[in-house]
């Protein structure tokens, strides 16, 4: 990682052009911010918050054929705390519903929700007096991610559409 | 496809000089054995079957909504034994503000949980339960949700162009009679002799949902 | 004393009975957000020490409504929601669905229809126990079966995608049949899947049975008594492995199972343990039945010939006024079983499942209630932990094979 350097002023006509192109092809330069976003878009960790049939396509995108890890999210954390992303995976109940917030409100900032499914976005197939409909009812929703359930690929492409709006330091107002 | 499970007629018989028979309404229908019986009948039949039946194991404990038939509820309890085909279906009918039973969990403990989930949904009362209390519902909700006054709160749904629909008027509720015919025959011992048996082509009255009695055409919007 | 990642611990408290000379008690909330109990179930343990002296399983954390949904859709769409009861089995579930809603009106389905059936109901059977292994597995941090058993279950999945288009949730069976033939390349692929499955479970069997540790987080733990599993209403592996020879495909044979040979694993000793063979052994079982069904696949039609309940073919519709009045009463309307009641005990993986279906001649029904396996199995937790430690609580869940959506509906 390179500081941004000021380079020489030389002597002559050609007043910082070249050294300057030179600079930026062999000197790493960049701000803090934009390194703290890489850092945190490149190891999302999910927190364990299966509810329904959405978890299972989660377990199976954290399985090898489809490998979250690759994409940074090594771990799924047991404890809110240690973790940045909660992936909302299934239908979420009234009973459950102080749930859900409660494990959001423990996890630390800067975090993110995916609503995974159509249960979890707006209620899906159930428009019924038992599940909420939809869980941005209750959290703030950064990605939807639609399928009933969704493919572990679906999954997947949402996970990278939040690390491009994390990376580009996209937060929003809480 | 209708399969005899071994002892079936006898079973009935065999139940017979145990219970007070005078207060049941037998009947065989599709391999199956069933028997309604009085509220006060209840335990002394569920005993019997577990005792001179050898049925030890309740495998289901339910319940439906009548209405607008009277008794209004019925409780269905399927026995069965361990290890054999041997089945027993006793239903038991019910009526008032709350509906009470006297409690099968003193002689099947598989009865706990699903008591709670018969007083949660129908907001039966079972006398004598260890702990009844609401099981799937959270502790503070008001309102019985399988009974059918109990509405499916449905949100309406927009549609450019087009009222607002519930998913469940999609495709409404059609009553028997409106000229649909039914699919297949109709199996011995579902007339109207049979007493716990649905009152056929009555529209229920289903939440806040009113029945429509559409005439069959290919007229399917509905606005 | 909290473990990291007990979750929402909404009511931890230290309960100590004032002024008595006894052990403190520590009352501890295990969910619903809790990696070890398989969804959304709230335990609320009584601890003694280490010794858990009263397990109470709270549950509706995923009740869903789908009973009372059910009442307001027809019998088509239902499939739709029967699908995601028992989200690990749903062929396995519509399966028990659609023989009560047969059994209504009168109509069994054809023979190509039945194999196909009972052939997709066993594959399910597989994968769902491979499901149970790579949680289970998991559990315990033997995180290596669980990719092994997640790879083996994608094959699974792959072949129900390849036959109803989703890899969950297929909404493949229909009233009198099944909705679309086998395509081309299933049969070999799915022989494909069968001829590996023996390997790869003696693989699992290598991994796990000569493991010193798997061993002794399993045996001896959880125990069920057969007195305890039957009073409870316990069924499938849960009652298999304390010794009840109970399973439904035997007993009450339904939708062809009678065709078939195959044997249902016993166990005596009641435990964790047990319950793993069993169902080690019930994936064999149920490759020997896909297996027979494949070798012996009839020809013919895959859904019933009755214009009331089943789509008449699309060749028939450019011919016959009739064929398109009964395409369009189905589709609109949905079929009417004759007034009644029905209940047929279908066996699936995690035990007998039920629908106790009331119809009153409508185009929907007046009751569908699910006899839930998990429920009650769920009751026989307390039975299995109480005076055992806290840490078997992971164990004694995870060999009960729960599903919550099935325990909540």
């Amino acid at each position: 990682m390179g500081v941004s350097a000021e380079p020489p002023v030389p002597a002559g006509p050609d007043r910082g052009g070249v050294l300057d192109r030179e600079v930026e092809r062999n000197v790493l330069t960049t701000t803090v911010e934009r390194l703290l976003n890489w850092a945190r878009a490149s190891s999302v960790w999910p927190v364990q918050f299966g509810l329904a049939c959405c978890a299972i396509e989660m377990i199976s995108s954290a399985a090898s054929r489809f490998d979250i890890a690759r994409y940074g999210s090594e771990l799924f954390r047991a404890s809110p705390r240690q973790a940045d992303l909660m992936i909302v995976a299934g239908r979420v109940s009234q009973k459950m519903a102080p749930v859900v917030r409660h494990i959001y409100d423990q996890m630390l900032e800067p975090k993110w929700v995916i609503a995974m499914g159509d249960c979890a976005s707006t209620g899906g197939l159930y428009n019924n007096y038992a599940v909420v409909q939809g869980v941005d009812k209750v959290v703030p929703v950064d990605i939807y991610v639609a399928g009933c359930p969704p493919r572990p690929e679906a999954l997947l492409h949402g996970l990278g559409v939040l690390q491009d709006l994390i990376a580009r330091g996209a937060t929003r107002r809480r | 496809m209708d399969h005899q499970a071994p002892n079936q007629e006898s079973l009935l018989d065999r139940l017979r000089p145990h219970i007070p028979w005078g207060l049941t309404t037998p009947r065989e229908e599709r391999g199956r054995s069933i028997i309604l019986v009085t509220a006060g009948a209840l335990l002394d039949v569920l005993r019997a079957s577990r005792d001179h039946l050898g049925l030890d194991m309740l495998l289901d404990l339910t319940a439906w909504d009548r209405m607008p038939a009277l008794p209004r509820f019925e409780v269905v309890y399927l026995l069965g034994r361990a290890g054999a085909a041997d089945r027993l279906t006793v239903k038991a009918q019910v009526d008032g503000e709350p509906p009470r039973l006297p409690t099968a969990t003193g002689l099947y403990r598989a009865a706990v949980f699903p008591e709670r989930e018969v007083y949660d949904m129908f907001g039966l009362v079972f006398d004598g339960h260890p702990d009844l209390r609401r099981i799937l519902m959270p502790d503070d909700w008001e309102g019985h949700p399988l009974r059918r006054d109990f509405s499916l709160f449905e949100e309406p749904v927009e549609f450019h162009g087009h009222a607002p629909k519930v998913p469940s008027e999609i495709i409404p509720y059609f009553p028997t009679g409106s000229g649909s015919g039914s699919g297949g025959a109709a199996p011995p011992g579902t007339g109207s002799d049979a007493g716990d048996l649905p009152p056929s082509g009555e529209a229920p009255g289903w939440g806040r949902q009113p029945p429509v009695d559409r005439p069959s055409g290919p007229d399917t919007e509905r606005k | 004393m909290t473990p990291s990642g007990a979750g929402s611990g909404l009511t931890p408290s230290a309960a100590a009975a004032p002024g008595s000379a006894g052990p403190e008690v520590l009352t501890l909330n295990v969910g619903p957000q809790h990696p070890g109990t398989h969804g959304v179930l709230r335990v609320v343990v009584e601890l003694e020490g280490e010794i858990i002296r009263r397990a109470t399983p709270e549950i509706g954390y995923l009740h869903t409504g789908i009973e009372k949904q059910m009442e307001a859709r027809t019998y088509l769409q239902n499939v739709t929601l029967v699908d995601r009861i028992e989200y690990l089995a749903s062929y396995n579930e519509e399966m028990a669905f659609y023989q009560a809603v047969e059994r209504l009106l009168g109509v069994e389905p054809p023979p190509r229809a039945r194999a196909i059936r009972i052939l997709m109901c066993e594959l399910n059977r597989i994968g769902s126990h491979l499901m149970y292994l790579a949680a289970g597995t998991l559990d315990l941090n033997v995180s290596s079966v669980f990719m092994y058993a997640m790879t083996d279950r994608e094959k699974y999945l792959d072949l129900s995608e390849m036959l109803s288009g989703q890899r969950m949730m297929p909404g493949y069976f229909r009233p009198g049949g099944v909705a679309m033939d086998l395509p081309e390349g299933f049969v070999e692929a799915a022989r494909a899947f069968l001829e590996e499955l023996p390997r790869r479970l003696d693989e699992y069997e290598r991994l796990l049975d000569d493991n010193l540790i798997w061993r002794e987080r399993l045996e001896g733990i959880a125990p069920l008594s057969r007195e305890d599993a039957i009073a409870l209403g316990a069924t499938g592996p849960v009652l298999r492995g304390s010794g009840v020879a109970h399973d439904c495909r035997t007993l009450l044979p339904y939708g062809g199972y009678d065709e078939y040979r195959f044997d249902v694993p016993v166990r005596t000793e009641g435990d964790a343990y047990a319950r793993y063979l069993v169902r080690m052994e019930e994936m064999r079982q149920s490759r020997r039945i896909a297996l027979q069904v494949l070798d012996r696949l009839p020809d013919g039609p895959i859904i019933v010939n009755d214009r009331k309940i089943a789509l008449p073919p699309r060749a028939e519709l450019a011919r016959s006024m009739e064929a398109v009045i009964h395409q369009f009463k189905l589709v609109s309307e949905g079929l009417h079983p004759p007034a009644g009641d029905s209940y047929v005990a279908t066996e699936s993986p995690r035990g007998e499942k039920g629908y106790f279906i009331v119809s009153d001649g409508s185009n929907r029904p007046v009751r569908a209630h699910v006899r839930a396996p998990s429920f009650y199995n769920l009751q026989a937790l307390p039975a299995m932990v109480e005076g055992h430690l806290l840490s078997d609580l992971v164990v004694a869940i995870a060999s009960i094979d729960i599903v919550l959506g099935d325990v909540d509906r």
